[in-house]
C-alpha cells in the first residue's frame, strides 16, 4: 500500500469524526438524563465551587458514568473529547513512522510527549 | 433563571461560537467566555473551563471534515505546535516574574494593528520570495482543493514562523487568550500560507494545546457538567455548519471576519488591562 500525507489524513478525519460523533452522543444522553432530573430547578454560577470529587476524578466519573448519572455521562463524554485531539497526535506518529519520515516521527513524539504529560499530571491532581 | 432557560441561551451562543471559531481557526472561547461571564454572570472559572471545551469541540468538529477537504496541514501543525508548546512552558515560568496588566495592554494595541494589515491585504501572495529551503527539506509545502482545482503553496520564512510560534505560546501561557489569533497571523503574514489553510492548520494546533490544559482544569473542577454539556453539543454543531461553508467563502470575506473577531479580542485585553482583570 502506497502511504502518503494524504491517506494519513484521510484515516485521521474518519477517525475524529467517529470520536466527535461518539462523544456528542454520549454527552447529549447525559444532558438528557440531567434535564429530566433537574429542569425546573434555578442556576447559580456566580459563585465559584470546586465540582466534587465524584465529577471531577476519572476513575469516580466512570463509575458514575456505568450508573447512568446524568452529570457523569456528560463528564465521560466530556473525557472522550478531550481524547480525541490526543487520538489525532497518536494516529500522524503511526502515519509518519510507516511513510518512513524520521524528522516527523521525532517532532510528533515531541508533541505526543508533551501532551501526555499534561494529561497524566492532570489526572494525578487531586 | 432555571436550568430550563440557561441551557438553550448557552446553547445558542454556542452554536455561533462553534461557527465563527471553526471558520477563523480562533477557536469558540472568543465568544463563550464574554457571553457566560457578560451576560449570564457566571463566575470566570467556570467560564474556562467551558472555553477550553469549546477550543476542543471546535477543533476537533472542524478537524473531521476539514482534513477531508483537504485544508488543514498536519506536518506544518505539529512542527509548529513544538514551538507553541515550548512558548506556553517558558510563558507559565515567566508569569510569576512580569504585569500581566500591561503586557495585556500592549499585547492587545499589537493584535488591533495585525487585525488592521489583515483584513487589507488582498492578494494571496504580497511578494514572490524564493521557497525557504527547511520547508522543502520537511515537506511543508502542498497543496489544497479550490473551484480551479488543486491550488499548490510553497511555506516561506520558516525560521521567523517558528519564532512567532514560540511568542503565541508564550503569550498564551502568559495571558491565556490570543494564541489563535497569533498562529493565523504568523502563518498567514510570515509564512505566506494560504489563509484558508492557515485558520484549518491553526483549529488543529489549538485542539492540541486545550486538550493538554483541558485535563488539567478538569481536575481541579473548574468544569461543570451542566454549563459544559451545551457547550460542547453547541460548538459541535456549529463548527461542522462552519467547516461546510468554509469552501464556499470568499477569501477576502474570511479575511474581513476574522479581523473584527481579533479586534474584539483585542479590545478585551485592552480593556482588561485598564481595569486590572487580566
Amino acid at each position: 500500500m502506497n502511504i502518503t500525507d494524504r491517506s494519513i489524513e484521510r484515516t485521521v478525519s474518519v477517525l475524529l469524526l467517529w470520536g466527535v460523533i461518539l462523544s456528542g452522543t454520549i454527552t447529549l444522553l447525559g444532558g438528557a438524563i440531567f434535564l429530566a432530573h433537574h429542569w425546573r430547578e434555578p442556576v447559580s454560577y456566580q459563585q465559584f465551587h470546586s465540582q466534587p470529587r465524584i465529577d471531577r476524578i476519572i476513575p469516580e466519573i466512570f463509575s458514575g458514568a456505568l450508573h447512568l448519572r446524568g452529570r457523569s455521562v456528560i463528564q465521560f463524554g466530556l473525557l472522550l473529547l478531550i481524547a480525541t485531539p490526543v487520538a489525532r497526535v497518536a494516529w500522524s506518529l503511526v502515519g509518519f513512522a510507516l511513510e518512513r519520515d524520521r524528522k516527523f516521527v521525532i517532532i510528533t513524539t515531541i508533541v505526543l510527549l508533551v501532551l501526555l504529560y499534561s494529561l497524566i499530571s492532570g489526572a494525578l491532581t487531586n | 433563571m432555571t436550568v430550563a432557560e440557561f441551557t438553550p441561551i448557552v446553547f445558542g451562543a454556542a452554536l455561533l461560537a462553534g461557527f465563527l471559531g471553526s471558520l477563523t481557526g480562533l477557536g469558540g472561547g472568543v465568544i463563550i467566555t464574554p457571553v457566560l461571564t457578560l451576560f449570564l454572570h457566571v463566575d470566570l472559572r467556570y467560564a474556562i473551563g467551558a472555553s477550553l471545551v469549546s477550543v476542543i469541540a471546535t477543533s476537533s468538529g472542524a478537524a473531521a471534515a476539514y482534513v477531508r477537504e483537504g485544508f488543514s496541514n498536519i506536518r506544518i501543525g505539529m512542527f509548529l505546535e513544538v514551538a507553541t508548546t515550548l512558548g506556553a512552558l517558558f510563558g507559565a515560568y515567566l508569569g510569576t516574574h512580569i504585569s500581566t496588566r500591561a503586557l495585556s495592554i500592549v499585547f492587545g494595541v499589537i493584535l488591533l494593528q495585525a487585525a488592521w494589515q489583515t483584513a487589507r491585504k488582498h492578494r494571496e501572495q504580497s511578494k514572490p520570495l524564493p521557497p525557504d529551503p527547511i520547508g522543502e527539506k520537511l515537506k511543508l509545502n502542498s497543496s489544497y482543493r479550490t473551484f480551479a482545482g488543486e491550488q499548490h503553496y510553497v511555506v516561506h520564512r520558516v525560521k521567523t514562523g517558528f519564532a512567532l510560534m514560540f511568542g503565541a505560546g508564550t503569550i498564551s501561557g502568559l495571558l491565556g487568550i490570543g494564541s489563535g489569533s497569533l498562529k493565523v497571523i504568523a502563518m498567514d503574514s510570515a509564512m505566506q500560507i494560504p489563509f484558508k489553510v492557515s485558520t484549518a492548520t491553526s483549529n488543529f494546533m489549538i485542539g492540541v494545546t486545550a486538550a493538554a490544559s483541558a485535563s488539567i482544569y478538569l481536575s481541579r473542577g473548574y468544569v461543570s457538567p451542566p454549563i459544559a454539556m451545551p457547550v460542547m453539543l453547541g460548538v459541535l454543531s456549529g463548527s461542522v455548519a462552519g467547516t461546510r461553508y468554509l469552501s464556499r467563502l470568499s477569501v477576502p470575506l474570511l479575511r474581513r471576519v476574522f479581523a473584527i473577531v481579533v479586534g474584539a479580542i483585542a479590545i478585551q485585553m485592552i480593556v482588561n488591562g485598564i481595569r486590572g482583570a487580566a
